[in-house]
């Protein structure tokens, strides 16, 4: 198999590694780092567990390949979770019951991140299409619906206030 | 008890960890020399193996090895898989080798299995094994598997009937024969998958150093699977660890014992590496069990108002391949149908049928979604034809709290009679009703007629044995820091069983949920255990964790009063501390307690002091919990596309006294969406052939964020007084009868055109099939 060299700043550190040209990004970010926190639901680009951030941007990890990501910036849920703590969004998701068993809770993260920068206001309809490239089967996506809006409140307040 | 720790709104142990990307889930498991499994399986539904040529795959650099039945270990190379669940109206006892010796009987069945340096050369490997089949004709349609001169599902079979059995009680020719009315509905529900999010995998590790298997699956049930493996392995059970680590989601099909995972601990034995095996979403649909497909040919019987007489007829279940866990599915749904309701007599014929398609095991609800379906088309249907309230027709025939405890006349699955502990269903349906706003509904319906819109709106009842034995174990230790660690044999895939175990325990032993160490899922931790399914953790686990906990309480209070030196009823557990509740009230550490049972080394202990603070209690409930509710769904329908929304759900649910309402009201919810699946979306597709045909999520869709409302849930707190918590279970009720009143809701919705569903899931082009049966777009054309 072909190899290539490629260059991943992920979490703002940068990674260079010759990798396969097959490799997904997910299974770089998995195996070749122990970034574990990204998870694989379906490989085939629908359950958007694998979503990550690339340049700022949701993608799926399981439809891109490694030397695809070369030269970008990566943010994986772990780059979302501060030292020591939770992030708000992530302290929302806790008080609203907004996970179960956790699988696909790291692609939520990323999908309601990339949302709350972009709309600092969303309605309940906003939060629940951006939702829409992310299944849950456990939760019934009330209290995840619950946690972004709750994390939206808190971040307009402690800015407003 | 107070409501510090049980009965709380208590956020969950198991969340921060998960939320920061640091859960374990098997795939996250990473070992030195650590090689991958790649399964090769059976294109065909029905085949004979004529040989395998693994040359080509040896061929490949990086490829360890490839496995076929033969190169297993005796017993696991010829015995076929335990049937957990015997039962003598089994004519066909049916289950799987590890790996298929001659013949394959459904797509997806484990022939063989590469083992490679990379899970990427694996499936190269995979691709280039070569398996000669003589492809055999396959039955996918349980109708056409009892017909005559149907294809055999196993070649060897005389026939693909199973297993036939009745359950009956009362006289129903008598019922029928005196009613006012009959109705009878033929009734179908579709099989579907748990989908879990997280696929199964199994990774397993030999010490050859201390002869320890070490396995971790992704399994609800990792002290069975131990017990199966070690038979399959000749193996002492000691010498086996299994561990269920976190785990993405169960819903039933994570609760089986699967060929993989016999065949990666057996693989990695032989090679003396550690070997793991991640199932990809396209063997997901293909191997692990499904559920729900059955047909129902019910008739109910009722006097001039409405009242139940008698209920009989014919139920045709599809077992799929094989039988892992017998016939309880047909069998929990046979005896589910009675429900809230008091039935005089009733009687229903069960065959279960053998087709070459994966097999069916319990999916969350397990049989009852379709019972509580029939029975509430039923119902539906008698409300219809005698033209009276839906809620009225079933208000006639609740059984009311003052005959609690209720004997159906059924045996149930346990094996024990079918009595209702306790439950107050007419409440339950009040409360739901009122929040759904029944009452004014139809005001809502002309008012959306007027707009064009059509809305309708549709309630479900059931009442859900839970809680099953035999047994769940808790072991409760005070440790020398001060922590106290807690066991158990119960497992975890999101219910937040730590967090539940942690509250009663806490409770008891009067500690801080921060000091709990919790182990769960793993067989190095407590002797015994049997695991989730069956919304049974509660209450088996729970009351083990009551009854450890308070042993434990005892031990510490009666030697913090030897160290306190006063009177053990004054002794007070805060926190982790016993304080005397006496002069300057002294306090002494749970680690100082923990250390002092220890004793001296050559020192007897003082009389009456038992070694370490330290209890296991292993709760045997004496029969099933039963826990119930009502739902209504109000919902739009399309009528040009089909289209269906759900615009509010009320549930009101019963599942005992509630621990924590934030674990419990999650449950619902949950299992509220797979319900919605169910009646709207999951379609399990098979061709002629049985082969599958929707093997991905974007042909087998599951409900989005868009399309489950968050529902509006009551508690009806009947306590159970059967266990000393009184809890019921809550796991899977919230999916039971949600197929039932949506489909109701479509069906009032659709009123003006008359059409009725006896169906799921119920697509929308099915809907606008029936509309256009109906001649609806006529008469919309002519308006």
């Amino acid at each position: 198999m072909g190899k290539q060299a490629t260059r991943i700043t992920v979490n703002g550190k940068p990674h260079a590694r010759v990798v396969e040209a097959r490799l997904t990004l997910a299974d770089f970010l998995r195996h070749e780092l122990g970034l574990t926190g990204t998870h694989l639901g379906c490989e085939h680009g629908v359950c958007g567990a694998c979503t990550v951030l690339v340049d700022g941007r949701s993608a799926r990890s399981c439809l891109m390949f490694a030397v695809q990501a070369n030269g970008c910036e990566v943010t994986t849920v772990e780059g979302l979770t501060p030292d020591g703590g939770l992030s708000e969004l992530q302290q929302a998701f806790m008080d609203n019951h907004g996970l179960q068993c956790g699988f696909c809770t790291p692609g939520m993260l990323i999908t309601l991140t990339e949302l709350l920068r972009d709309n600092a206001e969303p309605s309940e309809q906003d939060v629940r299409e951006a939702l829409t490239g992310n299944l849950c089967r456990c939760t019934g996506y009330a209290g995840i619906v619950a946690a972004a809006l709750d994390a939206a409140r808190r971040r307009r307040g402690g800015a407003g206030a | 008890m107070g409501a510090k720790h049980v009965g709380a709104r208590v956020a969950r142990l198991e969340d921060p960890a998960l939320l920061a990307g640091r859960g374990r889930f098997v795939d996250d498991v990473k070992l030195l020399g650590l090689l991958h499994a790649c399964f090769i399986r059976s294109p065909h539904a029905h085949a004979l193996i004529r040989g395998i040529d693994r040359e080509p795959a040896l061929a490949l650099p990086g490829v360890d090895a490839v496995l076929a039945a033969d190169d297993l270990p005796e017993p696991m190379r010829h015995a076929p898989m335990p049937m957990l669940l015997p039962n003598p109206a089994i004519a066909a006892v049916r289950t799987q080798t590890v790996l298929a010796r001659d013949e394959v009987c459904y797509v997806g069945q484990p022939v063989a299995v590469v083992i490679a340096d990379t899970r990427y050369i694996a499936e190269d490997a995979a691709a280039a094994v070569n398996v000669d089949y003589e492809v055999l004709a396959a039955v996918g349609d349980c109708r056409a598997a009892i017909a005559d001169g149907a294809p055999r599902a196993h070649n060897d079979l005389a026939s693909n009937v199973a297993a036939r059995f009745p359950l009956a009680y009362g006289d129903v020719d008598a019922a029928f024969a005196e009613a006012a009315h009959v109705f009878d509905e033929t009734i179908w529900q579709h099989r579907g998958g748990g989908m879990a999010l997280e696929t199964r995998g199994v990774l397993a590790s030999h010490d050859p150093v201390c002869d320890l298997l070490t396995v971790w699956s992704g399994t609800q049930t990792p002290h069975l699977g131990r017990g199966m493996l070690a038979d399959l392995l000749g193996r002492n059970v000691e010498s086996i660890r299994m561990i269920a680590p976190d785990v993405g989601g169960g819903f039933g099909p994570k609760a089986i014992f699967y060929p993989e995972e016999a065949a990666i601990p057996a693989a990695a034995l032989q090679l003396g590496r550690p070997v793991k095996w991640i199932e990809d979403r396209r063997e997901h649909f293909l191997t692990a069990t499904q559920e729900r497909d059955q047909y129902w040919q019910l008739a109910i019987a009722v006097d001039s108002n409405g009242r139940i007489l008698g209920l009989r007829g014919r139920m045709l279940h599809d077992s799929g391949a094989f039988m892992p866990w017998g016939i309880i599915l047909p069998y929990i749904a046979a005896a589910t149908v009675p429900g809230p309701y008091v039935v005089p007599a009733y009687r229903l014929e069960t065959i279960v049928a053998l087709t070459n398609k994966v097999p069916t095991t319990p999916v969350r609800g397990a049989g009852r979604p379709q019972a509580v379906f029939a029975m509430e088309r039923l119902l539906d249907r008698v409300a219809r034809e005698l033209q009276l309230d839906r809620a009225e027709v079933r208000r006639r025939n609740f059984i009311k709290p003052e005959q609690m405890p209720y004997a159906v006349g059924l045996l149930f699955r346990d094996g024990k009679p079918l009595v209702y502990d306790s439950g107050d269903y007419p409440q339950g349906q009040e409360a739901a009703l009122k929040l759904a706003g029944y009452e004014t509904f139809h005001e809502r319906q002309r008012a959306a007629r007027d707009q064009g819109r059509l809305i309708g709106i549709g309630l479900g009842n059931y009442v859900e044995g839970t809680g099953l034995g035999p047994f769940e174990g808790v072991t409760v230790r005070v440790l020398p820091n001060g922590k106290v660690a807690v066991a158990t044999g119960a497992t975890n895939q999101g219910q937040g069983t730590r967090t539940t175990l942690a509250q009663i325990v806490a409770e008891q032993v009067g500690c801080r949920l921060d000091d709990i160490v919790m182990t769960v899922g793993d067989t190095a931790a407590i002797a015994q255990g049997i695991g989730a399914f069956a919304s049974r953790q509660a209450v088996n686990a729970g009351n083990s964790a009551l009854q450890a906990g308070g042993q434990v309480r005892k031990l510490v209070i009666a030697l913090a009063a030897r160290a306190l030196g006063v009177a053990e009823n004054e002794i007070e557990l805060e926190d982790g501390r016993a304080i005397a509740a006496t002069g300057n009230r002294p306090t002494v550490g749970f680690g100082e307690l923990a250390r002092l049972a220890q004793g001296v080394p050559g020192v007897s202990l003082p009389p009456g002091q038992t070694a370490g603070l330290e209890a296991t209690a292993y709760y045997a409930p004496a029969q099933a919990a039963y826990c119930s509710g009502t739902h209504v769904a109000e919902v739009e329908v399309d009528y040009m596309t089909g289209g269906v929304k759900i615009l509010n759900y009320s549930v009101a649910h019963d599942s005992g006294r509630v621990i924590n309402p934030l674990i419990v009201d999650g449950q619902v919810q949950g299992g509220v969406a797979h319900g919605i699946g169910n009646a709207l979306l999951e379609w399990m597709q098979y061709d002629a052939n049985a082969q599958p045909l929707t093997t991905t999520f974007a042909d087998y869709l599951l409900p989005m964020a868009t399309d489950v409302p968050t529902c509006a849930i009551a508690h009806v707190e009947t306590v159970n007084p059967l266990n000393p918590l009184g809890v019921k279970g809550a796991g899977e009720g919230g999916a039971i009868p949600a197929p039932a009143a949506i489909i109701a809701a479509i069906e009032d919705a659709l009123s003006p055109f008359g059409v009725h569903f006896a169906e799921t899931p119920l697509t929308p082009e099915r809907i606008v099939a029936a509309l256009r049966a109906a001649g609806a777009y006529e008469k919309l054309a002519v308006a």
